[in-house]
């Protein structure tokens, strides 16, 4: 009881004299962090991920060769999942005399769940959304099967053993999916109509497809119950599945969402922990007072446990409330540019800041509690007791733990963690030998130097400790500041260059070897670029090192059906610029006509294929074998054309092949593709430029909230900021009055104040800058895996930061007392 | 646990040494110190700056311990005590009364004195404590924080926190050391007369003559050592 009433009152007296003001606020900051940028980039990857799966069609789909189950749509109807169905297969489709293989789609009413089809009665024209599928009795044609066939509005075209109308031109399907070079023009139809084609027979190659959407909940509960009845050539697709240039940017935004809400959660533990150093210092005198009156150490190790609940209790309360609403208030700005509503953030992230700010609270304070259970009495009488004791290194352990638990939770990677904290144990290690160091110098400098100098360095002397401490933080505070700005540079700069206005958005196929020389002619004649073609041979893997392909012996699905697929294998006498030698070396000019063979290395990965592996394929009836010379690393979401494998000159040519081309074409100039199929009747034009808007749609919004989190962090940094110099703010006061009583003017305290402050600010920056670059770098390759770009600038900037901005902000923490005459100062402090 | 003794001696002190070892090796502060003092007694430890009387003061209260000798607080060896042990006779027993007035700057004059009360699980700690603040003539500034009181007025409420929960013994370190000889006169003259109604043991440090003139006994010491 009056243990409560002791905390209580000091507690109140405390705030009333504003010194756990800090303390709160940095707390309130780490939980709204935590629950603000952590849960917000949660809903922005839940609402990234249904972005996402308007490219599929609905957040889940089950594929299969062979019709599914009635026990998965039950399933899906009892967890109140929206279902939809699909059909899809080649066939001709037949008009007259002519005829056009056809990639078939036929749909249930409810297609799609996510996204929105549009049709037009023309081909040239934008088109309309429509709510509805094609109604039994008709079709809808893409543009380029309605040319090749001559169709119009109102037409019939025979399918199988049916005719159907066409009702109109399908300009988007949401879910177009499928390979981006096989594409036959898409016809889409009712799925009431295909029994009645009778296309369908046993062995015909249908893909079914069940379409699910809902509650992310129901949807996990719906794919861990089917997961394990899985029949094989049955597979669970999501969005990450559907497009691979989509998962890498989501990889991406979400991993950088990561390292900024990891890095708000450091800070604000950093700012925290200078804040309950000061608390401890400031409570040194009550503690001994105290003992002095009789309080024993348990009572004064629960006196302020108390407090420390209170504080904690309070202040990640006003945290969450904070981070509830800032998320809210997020997602309202970020909604209006997402086509859905974000999900609903729920209040499980309010529980979990609660406890996380109170595991915070009490892993930091504790060090500190326990400090003050052991001052002497004594130090009522001396005032040196007690000043430096400091807690054993146990006392740290539950502050680390709740740190690196709460790093690795909302890192939300493993890895990009590690790199972070290994960044900032290297960080604190080289602060404390800087600084140490520094001391050293110093103290030789001191003794040199005169006037206002000598009494700025003089103070950095004296508190060794606080200073290394205070150095850390404002380098920590600077280093993760320009660490968030140059990865978030690196970043933008790649999505920029991945996808820049000029991307190709047209790829054309089936070109002939000999149609190539007047094809280039087609481009110059047109005033296009001339781009560059890529000859393709098709092959299958039949042979790996001399023995039979196994399929059955890759468990893995998926690396199952590449290698079951046929492989485009294409020739090249330089790499393609944005390709990376991983391992291996590519070939020199007297290795042309050898059997070597260079592998995109995730398929190589995928398919357990090593440098010096002798693969070999079935090219159209003749076995081929390669040596696997090197492994490239490609960036398939720049939308070129790239080749899993790639041979040298002198190799394949002899082997029938066609060439593959992309290119930019600027909206508008749409007649120019009627020209070029007019002059080359064989050429097939795939146009995803439609894919192209969904995936830069995609990357804005992901700049977009990055830009959001980023902004966040840097409150944070100048938290940490703040409280470093509010950590040594009324020492300082104590010098000032001082200073001011034995006759320095304002301007020599003002230099004084700058002097110690510079010092203390260019060892931060310094510090900060080579931290920042260096895990900039890291993150950026190893984690992000884009190019790290070195940025002078930023490094600079953080220098000067430091140089400038910390002796400002203290000399505008102090100024008040600078300019408050002595006699009030001391009687303050 | 604590027997009154025979004489009547409050705290006795024997043989007491303490040393601190440093850069410039081994420094005596105070060495070979013995003496007995009396319950309602008014002690003066009188000397120079320097001279050891702070921390005679410091042992003899519990708040240090000696490197050699023992101190007894009515014959219960100090030493036999841990350190909370130590506290909890403080709580019971002593009151303080510093050079600095060691006022709490983030609690109010009432909180300041309620403190010990608290400490010691004093029932009535809030009307003792008004009380008491009442005796020292600060009634009217209950709610003040030790900033907005003078020198003087903040050495009256460590008078009344030191006062109000009836301490056998009362321990003052230069309680005028801070203040100008005419609020240091009034706030000797007010220690005095709480002392004498309520019988407490006085230990009073102090360079000055004349305060240590108003003890009923004074202790010389010099360079850490007792004069006859």
């Amino acid at each position: 009881m009056i243990v409560w009433k002791l905390a209580r009152r000091q507690l109140l007296s405390s705030w009333r004299s504003g010194e756990v003001r800090v303390l709160l606020f940095a707390l309130a900051l780490a939980v709204a962090a935590m629950t603000s940028v952590g849960f917000f980039a949660d809903r922005i990857q839940n609402a990234l991920a249904r972005q996402g799966g308007e490219l599929l069609g609905g957040d889940l789909s089950v594929v299969s060769d062979q019709p599914l189950p009635e026990s998965y749509l039950e399933k899906a109807r009892a967890l109140n999942l929206r279902i939809a169905s699909t059909l899809e297969f080649p066939s001709m489709a037949m008009r007259g005399e002519q005829s056009q293989l056809a990639d078939i789609k036929a749909v249930s009413a409810t297609y799609p769940l996510l996204g929105q089809m549009r049709i037009s009665d023309e081909s040239r024209d934008a088109g309309r959304v429509v709510a509805s599928v094609p109604q039994a009795g008709e079709v809808w044609v893409e543009p380029r099967l309605a040319g090749m066939l001559a169709l119009k509005i109102g037409d019939t075209l025979t399918l199988g053993e049916r005719e159907l109308k066409v009702a109109a031109i399908l300009q988007q399907d949401p879910a177009r999916g499928g390979s981006m070079f096989n594409i036959a023009p898409r016809l889409m139809m009712n799925v009431a109509d295909v029994a009645s084609t009778n296309l369908i027979q046993y062995g015909s190659r249908v893909r079914y497809r069940l379409l699910l959407a809902g509650e992310p909940q129901a949807l996990e509960f719906f794919r861990n119950a089917v997961t394990p009845t899985l029949q094989r050539g049955t597979r669970i697709e999501d969005v990450q599945d559907a497009r691979p240039e989509i998962r890498s940017a989501l990889d991406k935004a979400r991993q950088f969402l990561g390292l900024a809400s990891m890095a708000s959660v450091i800070l604000a533990m950093v700012a925290m922990s200078l804040a309950a150093l000061r608390f401890a210092r400031r409570h040194l005198d009550t503690c001994a007072l105290m003992r002095c009156f009789g309080a024993s150490q348990q009572t004064i190790l629960r006196v302020f446990l108390l407090q420390a609940l209170m504080l904690g209790l309070l202040g990640s309360a006003c945290g969450s409330a904070i981070g509830y609403v800032g998320q809210e208030v997020l997602a309202r700005l970020a909604g209006a540019l997402f086509l859905e509503r974000l999900p609903p953030p729920g209040w499980m992230p309010v529980a979990g800041g609660l406890l996380a700010g109170m595991a915070t609270m009490l892993g930091v304070m504790l060090p500190h509690l326990l400090r003050l259970r052991d001052v002497p009495a004594l130090r009522i009488l001396r005032r040196d007791p007690g000043e430096q004791n400091a807690a054993s290194w146990l006392a740290w352990l539950p502050g680390i733990v709740v740190m690196l638990t709460l790093i690795f939770l909302s890192a939300r990677d493993a890895k990009l963690g590690g790199i972070v904290l290994g960044g900032l144990v290297a960080l604190a290690l080289v602060s404390a030998l800087v600084a140490f160091a520094l001391g050293r110098v110093l103290r030789r400098v001191s003794a040199a130097a005169g006037g206002v100098w000598r009494i700025g360095i003089a103070s950095l002397l004296r508190r060794p400790g606080a200073s290394i401490a205070q150095v850390a933080g404002f380098s920590l505070g600077l280093m993760a500041m320009a660490l968030l700005t140059l990865v978030r540079g690196d970043l933008m700069h790649n999505w920029q260059s991945t996808l820049p206005p000029d991307a190709p958005n047209r790829f054309v196929i089936n070109i002939l070897p000999e149609q190539i020389p007047a094809i280039r002619d087609f481009f110059q004649n047109e005033h296009l670029a001339i781009p560059e073609i890529f000859p393709m041979i098709r092959g299958r893997l039949v042979e790996i090192n001399g023995q039979p392909l196994d399929t059955t012996r890759y468990t893995d699905e998926r690396a199952r059906r590449l290698a079951e697929r046929e492989f485009n294998l294409s020739i090249a006498d330089l790499m393609q610029h944005d390709n990376k030698i991983t391992a291996g070396r590519w070939w020199r000019d007297d290795e042309r006509g050898q059997p070597l063979l260079s592998l995109e290395e995730g398929i190589a990965k995928t398919l357990n294929l090593h440098l010096g592996d002798r693969l070999t394929y079935d090219i159209a009836g003749e076995r081929v074998t390669l040596t696997v010379q090197s492994l490239r690393k490609v960036e398939w979401d720049t939308m070129r054309a790239n080749f899993f494998a790639v041979v040298p000159p002198g190799v394949l040519e002899k082997h029938p092949s066609s060439f593959i081309t992309s290119f930019h074409l600027e909206a508008g100039r749409e007649e120019t593709l009627n020209r070029l199929t007019q002059h080359f009747p064989n050429l097939t034009v795939v146009d995803i430029e439609a894919v192209l808007s969904q995936v830069r749609a995609i990357m804005d919004r992901m700049a977009l909230a990055i830009q959001f989190v980023f902004a966040f962090c840097l409150l944070a940094g100048f938290a940490v900021l703040y409280a470093a110099l509010a950590a040594t703010r009324e020492e300082r006061a104590d010098e000032v009055a001082i200073l001011r009583v034995f006759g320095a003017s304002r301007p020599q305290v003002r230099a004084a104040i700058l002097a110690e402050f510079a010092g203390i600010g260019l060892l931060a920056g310094i510090v900060a800058a080579l931290g920042a670059e260096a895990t900039a770098a890291i993150v950026s390759t190893q984690v992000l895996h884009i190019p790290y770009v070195f940025n002078p600038l930023v490094g600079l900037a953080t220098i000067c930061g430091g140089l400038l901005l910390i002796p400002l902000a203290a000399w505008l923490g102090l100024r008040r007392i600078v300019d408050t005459p002595p006699r009030q100062v001391l009687l303050s402090v | 646990m604590i027997s009154d003794s025979n004489q009547n001696i409050e705290i006795e002190a024997s043989n007491l040494s303490k040393h601190v070892t440093s850069s410039e090796g081994v420094l005596a502060i105070l060495a070979d110190f013995s003496c007995a003092i009396h319950a309602g007694e008014t002690v003066a430890i009188v000397g120079a700056s320097g001279s050891g009387k702070s921390t005679l003061l410091g042992l003899l209260a519990g708040l240090d311990v000696p490197s050699a000798g023992r101190v007894a607080f009515r014959g219960q060896n100090l030493a036999d005590l841990d350190e909370d042990g130590r506290a909890a006779l403080r709580g019971r027993h002593m009151g303080f009364v510093f050079q600095s007035f060691q006022l709490l700057s983030s609690l109010t004059a009432l909180e300041n004195v309620l403190l010990p009360l608290e400490l010691a699980g004093i029932s009535d700690a809030d009307a003792r404590a008004r009380h008491a603040l009442e005796r020292v003539g600060l009634s009217a500034r209950l709610r003040h924080y030790p900033r907005q009181l003078s020198g003087g007025e903040q050495q009256r409420v460590a008078i009344a926190r030191a006062f109000a929960p009836q301490p056998a013994v009362l321990f003052a370190d230069e309680p005028t050391g801070n203040l100008d000889a005419a609020t240091g006169a009034r706030i000797v003259d007010l220690l005095f007369q709480l002392n004498a109604e309520a019988g407490t043991t006085l230990v009073l440090v102090t360079h000055d003559a004349t305060l240590a003139q108003r003890c009923g006994r004074r202790l010389q010491l010099e360079g850490g050592r007792l004069q006859a």
